[in-house]
């Protein structure tokens, strides 16, 4: 994917392009906010990640122009601001995604791959499908190798939203704010028991599972290798 | 808080400013008293000797008649008195020869009592006067020469009834006294006791949570002038105090999430190597999640802070409060599943109230993941939702070991933990966040006991009734 990192902490620059450049990632870098804008307006990119406090113009700034100039690119906003309230007003500017600093790369990462894997959509799909795993969306009916799971409705979100974003690293803050649409801090590992009762239903008895823990990040819906 | 509310409509006659008032009228009362006696004691006294001089004076003139003219003149001389002041006048003369009977007078026969120190204090039968009955009178006698005796005296009803008058007028002026200082009293108490009432009323509301508020100050410069001035400066002290305090919190954790940030950072790239042996790795992510849970308590504070200070942005939305005690029990219904606890819900459909909804899901979520990590294997959490009176109430019961409750206040400071909590995970931030979000949702917060157990309760206003568009 192409990426533009408009950051102005060289720092974090540094850091945050280099991760980006390891996973596979083509990445433009502007270190204040008019030149971000500028080269946000004239070249094409996947994603956007913006730090919210910049030089010359700010981030929520370069967001809303951009909605003006009706150009849709996906933004994640940084925040140093640091405050899980702060994401309302980031998201009302116009931004797709909002990730208070510090952040772990995994989270910036997982971020930025659904953001991008978003763009890439078309039309919502009513139908998903991993491996041997089925999802009719609007008949909410999930199959396994041909048998029905039954699932409740928020597990049925979860998968859904796993499904969605398959081969792509999914954290514990993208599912509480996606699949449960609340954000906050839940202070204990619910969302692991919640994730190991659906990888229960849809992968137990099955030789290769689907459903996978990644190590200091979160987890990932795949297909098996 | 209970026991803060000190106002009360009926509060005046227990005020100390009306007391002092009261003090006052009576103080007031007994030196006008002591004064109207003085000036009663010395009018009655001048009245008194005034008469006395007159009949001295008389005696005077009458005992001089006698000596230039003999009985007859004197005689002549009394008819003539007695006769010019009838029928009103008030002079007595009674004229006898030295056996005691009469010779002229206007009282027919001596009066039958002792004299003191000459003079002869009797009940006159003033059956012939205008005012008949018994008058007082006071009289002296004088001897004369050759064994005849004279009696000069005055009828002193008329200076009794005067005396009379004086007391009755001095009376009334001390009963006026005590009106009007009663009523002095209770206005200038009322003013006072206002200018007080403004000052309690602002404390009030700063204790309330309203610390921008401050005692207004009048033009005058009087002494509750300056009382508010000064409480206005204290309170200026305590607030600079207070954000001290908060900037400096704010700032340690602030400036230390940087650093600690990048270490992060370095062992997150360390983790990374693919040189590391499994040994190594384990321990580097051990290290990982230590600086995570650093970041996460930096974090929780600089929430808390930001929440207390207002400075955070909130959403106040309608919210059916059901629906958020519904997600949060459906949320954490595997984490009492695994723990085999009983999560159970019972909520009114119809309350709804005006909240941020993400922060007050995250202070349900603090409760309820409070009550699931003290609740015993096997026990209850029970989640209500009832309005009454306007007022809306989600309360998170469990069956755990409950808070004593002297411990109840504590348990809302910052890393506060009972004996029991101390053995369980946690930072002990989160019931001081949830404090945090009551406060700023205005809602009371208080604990109870479940018998077992412990319940908390959140009453917060109900939203308004929705205009039909």
């Amino acid at each position: 994917m192409r990426i533009l990192l408009i950051e102005d902490d060289p720092q974090a620059s540094r850091y945050i392009s280099r991760g980006l450049r390891e996973a596979g990632h083509v990445i433009a870098v502007a270190d204040n906010g008019s030149d971000g804008l500028a080269m946000a307006s004239h070249e094409d990119y996947d994603v956007l990640v913006v730090d919210r406090m910049l030089p010359s113009m700010d981030g929520l700034s370069i967001v809303e122009s951009l909605r003006e100039q009706d150009n849709h690119v996906p933004v994640l906003i940084l925040s140093a601001l640091g405050d899980l309230e702060d994401r309302v007003s980031g998201l009302r500017a116009g931004g797709d995604d909002y990730l208070p600093k510090p952040f772990a790369f995994e989270e910036l990462l997982a971020r930025v791959e659904a953001l991008g894997r978003r763009s890439n959509q078309g039309a919502v799909t009513t139908h998903l499908k991993v491996s041997d795993l089925e999802m009719d969306v609007l008949a909410r009916k999930v199959q396994r190798a041909s048998q029905s799971v039954n699932l409740q409705p928020r597990e049925f979100r979860l998968l859904e939203y796993l499904m969605r974003h398959s081969g792509q690293v999914v954290t514990r803050t993208m599912l509480l704010e996606n699949v449960w649409d609340y954000h906050f801090d839940p202070q204990t590992n619910v969302i692991d028991v919640h994730v190991s009762r659906l990888r229960s239903k849809i992968d137990r008895g099955f030789e290769k599972p689907l459903l996978h823990t990644v190590r200091g990040a979160g987890y990932m819906l795949r297909e098996p290798e | 808080m209970p026991g803060t509310c000190y106002v009360n409509q009926n509060s005046f006659l227990a005020s100390s400013t009306f007391r002092l008032a009261l003090l006052y009228v009576i103080l007031f009362t007994v030196s006008v008293l002591v004064l109207f006696s003085f000036i009663y004691w010395s009018s009655a006294r001048y009245m008194g000797t005034q008469s006395d001089a007159a009949i001295r004076s008389e005696i005077a003139t009458l005992a001089e008649r006698y000596e230039s003219r003999g009985v007859p003149g004197l005689r002549r001389l009394i008819l003539d008195r007695i006769t010019r002041q009838q029928p009103t006048g008030s002079s007595l003369y009674l004229l006898s020869d030295p056996l005691g009977r009469p010779i002229v007078g206007n009282i027919s026969r001596w009066p039958q009592v002792i004299p003191d120190d000459g003079w002869l204090n009797f009940n006159l039968d003033a059956r012939d006067r205008d005012d008949p009955g018994l008058h007082p009178a006071r009289a002296r006698r004088f001897q004369l020469t050759g064994g005849f005796q004279l009696l000069v005296g005055q009828d002193i009803q008329e200076l009794k009834a005067a005396q009379r008058r004086v007391i009755i007028a001095l009376s009334w002026g001390v009963i006026l006294t005590v009106l009007l200082g009663l009523a002095g009293g209770f206005f200038i108490s009322r003013k006072m006791l206002a200018r007080l009432e403004v000052i309690n009323e602002t404390s009030q509301r700063i204790i309330a949570g309203e610390l921008k508020h401050r005692v207004p100050v009048s033009a005058r410069g009087d002494e509750f002038d300056r009382l508010s001035g000064n409480l206005n400066q204290m309170l200026d002290q305590i607030q600079e105090l207070m954000d001290g305090i908060r900037q400096v919190s704010d700032n340690i954790a602030h400036d230390l999430k940087t650093p600690l940030f990048r270490l992060r950072q370095k062992l997150e790239s360390l983790t990374g190597r693919p040189s590391s042996d499994a040994g190594h790795r384990e321990e580097l992510e051990d290290a990982l999640a230590e600086a995570d849970r650093l970041l996460n308590l930096f974090n929780a504070l600089l929430r808390i802070a930001r929440i207390e200070s207002e400075s955070t942005k909130t959403v106040m939305q309608r919210l059916p409060l059901s629906e958020l005690a519904n997600d949060v029990a459906e949320f954490y219904e595997p984490l009492a599943d695994e723990k085999h606890q009983n999560l159970t819900v019972s909520a009114e459909d119809a309350v709804v109230i005006m909240a941020d909804r993400d922060m007050l899901f995250q202070a349900l979520a603090n409760l309820v993941d409070n009550a699931a990590k003290y609740t015993p294997l096997g026990g209850n959490i029970n989640l209500m939702v009832s309005a009454e009176k306007g007022e809306a109430r989600i309360t998170v019961c469990d069956s755990g070991p409950g808070i004593a409750p002297g411990e109840r206040e504590k348990v809302f400071q910052r890393f506060y933990r009972t004996d029991v909590s101390r053995s369980t995970p946690g930072n002990g931030l989160g019931l001081s966040l949830v404090r945090a979000v009551a406060k700023l949702h205005n809602a009371k917060l208080t604990l109870h006991d479940n018998h077992p157990g412990l319940c908390v309760e959140l009453a917060l206003p109900c939203a308004p009734e929705e205009l039909p568009v």
